[in-house]
């Protein structure tokens, strides 16, 4: 099947920095897309060179089998949901919806159908005669999303659309604008710098950094199996140590960390040999924490301390443990069964993890 | 505490109300009165519609009346055509310094006085001078060109004394409409002339209105300009009330014109914000 937006070695220059630098993908028909990366990472470039207010220096965009490079903004078969939404304010709802239908020149009549139509879809029937600062955040942002839709475009983009909402009504947007793209069944593109916003709807996921992708895949794959130091830190809470290599068999290495903790990581494969120093992450949520070192005997990363904070977050509370050379903190998740809702600050506990759960990149990274 | 704070706003209105009763309310209802006084021998008056009745009995003063209006309005049109482009370049193509540097250089000619910037339009249009002696120098003219004293110089002169009071409301309104929502535009499926007529024109309404009422107040009013650039001839209303009071000494009848002009300007401020479907409070607000 064809996909329905293809770029391939699309690179952009402004001047002697490079914005994007050889990024190439391929966006199945109806799926959804993100871009995740830190602000000015040159992910909001990409998008604008898929809309065309941007040429890009090399590189081709291809969008349903066809490129599209030499097609002004308008003509393109692609509609973007801006950052702050952009809905006209000189028009009410109805106009603004209608807006691209008008351009294409349909009739009246048809232009009020369809309107009626996009408006029931989102869950907003009869505020066509509204005026935009009447309708709440959410609001604004389904009128941005049913603005383009009734385009029937091949590609929907958003660019960071729940960036100004606060955050309850993200969490529910969240969930909201995936199920429109399912009722839409239109492919999107998606850029954002909120790794949750990405995992949440996403199919695939292109994590970037330094205008160049750093690993593409599904949210599971950014998050279990990361290729790169930047996305094991960027996807994901997570602890980090710097340490040196000490020794190696096979997969499995020994590193001691700069204030002098031994731990065991795996490479997972990557390339990493004795004598190296190297980058190892561990998720909170790996670590168990046990009241008896005894039952923490089957892991072979074992450390005993005192609770140094305790960061009650409900069911994401942590603590941060230290260990009992004070040589370094160590965030840990609380199981959520309760077990440990009585720790305080200063309780003596024990903490483990299995040498696998450990991810080492070779230092230098991000 | 209330009374106290009823003599603090009385004290701070205090000048306001000076401003206006001082120099505007009185000396427009003393101009009426005077308006109204008839003379009918040597320092006698009797109160009488005669002066208004004379207005609209002499054809030269009906004529020069509306010819103003005209002139005024087209002058106001004529900077607008020109001030709406250059606004938008100052506002939307350009930024940082480059922005500040433009928009400092549509208010440099302002540091000189009206007069002097007059004196230097003189010196380019007239029979001696620089574009006579250029087109002459090219061989497009046989002879000194005349180009002052007409119509159109004193057109030119009008547009070019009020183009900073259209570019300043342009620019401020301009400026405010996100660049997002003209990319919105375009993204939509506009094309350049839509989204000019559609999504920048009604988002600088409130601006071009104020623009133009400034600009058109100030041509209607304006006595240098017409009088420098279009010589003896040039028949613009404040001039006919300057002779009214300084040359014919006849208050009473320059005051029934000043009154006029009032009336005048006022109408076609009304009407051009009816045609427009804007409020006062919008565009000033």
């Amino acid at each position: 099947m064809t996909p329905d937006l293809e770029c391939s070695a699309l690179t952009k220059r402004f001047g002697d920095t490079t914005a994007v630098e050889n990024v190439s993908f391929q966006v199945p028909p109806g799926s959804f897309f993100s871009i995740l990366g830190p602000s000015g990472c040159g992910k909001t470039t990409i998008m604008r060179m898929i809309a065309g207010f941007l040429e890009p220096s090399e590189g081709d965009i291809r969008i349903k089998g066809k490129s599209v490079l030499n097609v002004a903004p308008n003509k393109r078969p692609v509609n973007m949901v801006f950052q702050h939404l952009a809905l006209f304010p000189m028009m009410n709802i109805a106009e603004n919806i209608g807006y691209g239908l008008r351009r294409q020149g349909m009739d009246k009549t048809q232009i009020g159908r369809k309107v009626d139509e996009a408006l029931d879809r989102i869950g907003l029937p009869g505020i066509g005669s509204r005026k935009v600062d009447e309708l709440s955040g959410g609001q604004k942002q389904r009128v941005a999303i049913a603005r383009c839709m009734v385009l029937e475009p091949d590609v929907l983009l958003l660019d960071e659309p729940l960036g100004a909402l606060d955050l309850k009504l993200r969490e529910r947007m969240k969930v909201e604008l995936k199920s429109l793209q399912a009722a839409f069944d239109t492919t999107f593109v998606y850029i954002t710098h909120d790794q949750s916003e990405a995992l949440v709807m996403s199919d695939n996921i292109a994590v970037m950094n330094n205008g160049q992708f750093e690993q593409m895949g599904s949210g599971q794959d950014l998050y279990y199996r990361p290729e790169s130091a930047f996305v094991a830190g960027f996807v994901g809470d997570t602890n980090r140590w710097q340490g040196k290599v000490t020794r190696k068999e096979g997969d499995a290495i020994e590193l001691v960390t700069e204030n002098g903790l031994t731990l065991r990581g795996a490479t997972h494969g990557r390339d990493l040999s004795d004598g190296q120093q190297a980058d190892v992450f561990v998720r909170p949520e790996a670590i168990r924490i046990a009241h008896d070192a005894a039952d923490l005997a089957h892991f072979d990363n074992r450390i005993s301390g005192r609770v140094t904070s305790l960061l009650f977050n409900g069911a994401a509370s942590r603590i941060l443990v230290g260990s009992e050379d004070g040589r370094e903190e160590i965030e840990v998740n609380l199981p959520q069964s309760g077990e440990f809702s009585s720790i305080a600050k200063g309780d003596a506990v024990h903490i483990g993890w299995a040498s696998d759960q450990g991810n080492c990149f070779k230092a230098g990274g991000n | 505490m209330r009374t106290e704070a009823k003599v603090g706003l009385g004290l701070l209105l205090t000048p306001l109300l000076l401003w206006l009763s001082l120099l505007i309310f009185i000396p427009h209802v003393d101009m009426f009165i005077v308006s109204l006084q008839e003379r009918i021998g040597v320092g006698k008056y009797q109160t009488s519609l005669a002066n208004y009745l004379t207005f609209f009995q002499e054809p030269l003063y009906l004529w020069t009346f509306l010819r103003t209006a005209v002139m005024s309005i087209l002058a106001t049109l004529m900077t607008l055509l020109i001030a709406f482009p250059v606004s938008y370049y100052i506002a939307k193509m350009v930024k940082g310094r480059l922005q500040s540097a433009l928009f400092l250089m549509c208010l440099v000619p302002f540091w000189v006085s009206e007069l002097v910037r007059t004196f230097g339009w003189m010196i380019l249009l007239r029979e001696t001078g620089i574009f006579s002696n250029l087109l002459q120098f090219v061989g497009l003219a046989d002879g000194p060109v005349e180009m002052l004293y007409n119509d159109g110089a004193i057109m030119l002169g009008l547009v070019y004394t009020s183009m900073l009071f259209m570019v300043v409301p342009l620019v401020t309104t301009l400026e405010s409409l996100p660049d997002e929502v003209i990319e919105a535009g375009y993204d939509l499926g506009g094309s350049g002339l839509s989204v000019l007529r559609e999504i920048i024109i009604p988002h600088a309404m409130p601006g071009i209105v104020s623009g133009c009422i400034v600009v058109f107040m100030l041509s209607l009013g304006n006595y240098l300009t017409p009088t420098m650039l279009g010589g003896k001839e040039s028949l613009w209303f404040t001039e006919l009330i300057y002779s009214q009071f300084i040359v014919r000494f006849n208050w009473e009848l320059g005051s029934a014109f000043g009154f006029m002009l009032l009336i005048l300007s006022s109408a076609i401020v009304w009407g051009m914000l009816k045609l427009t479907g804007q409020s006062l409070e919008k565009t000033m607000g």
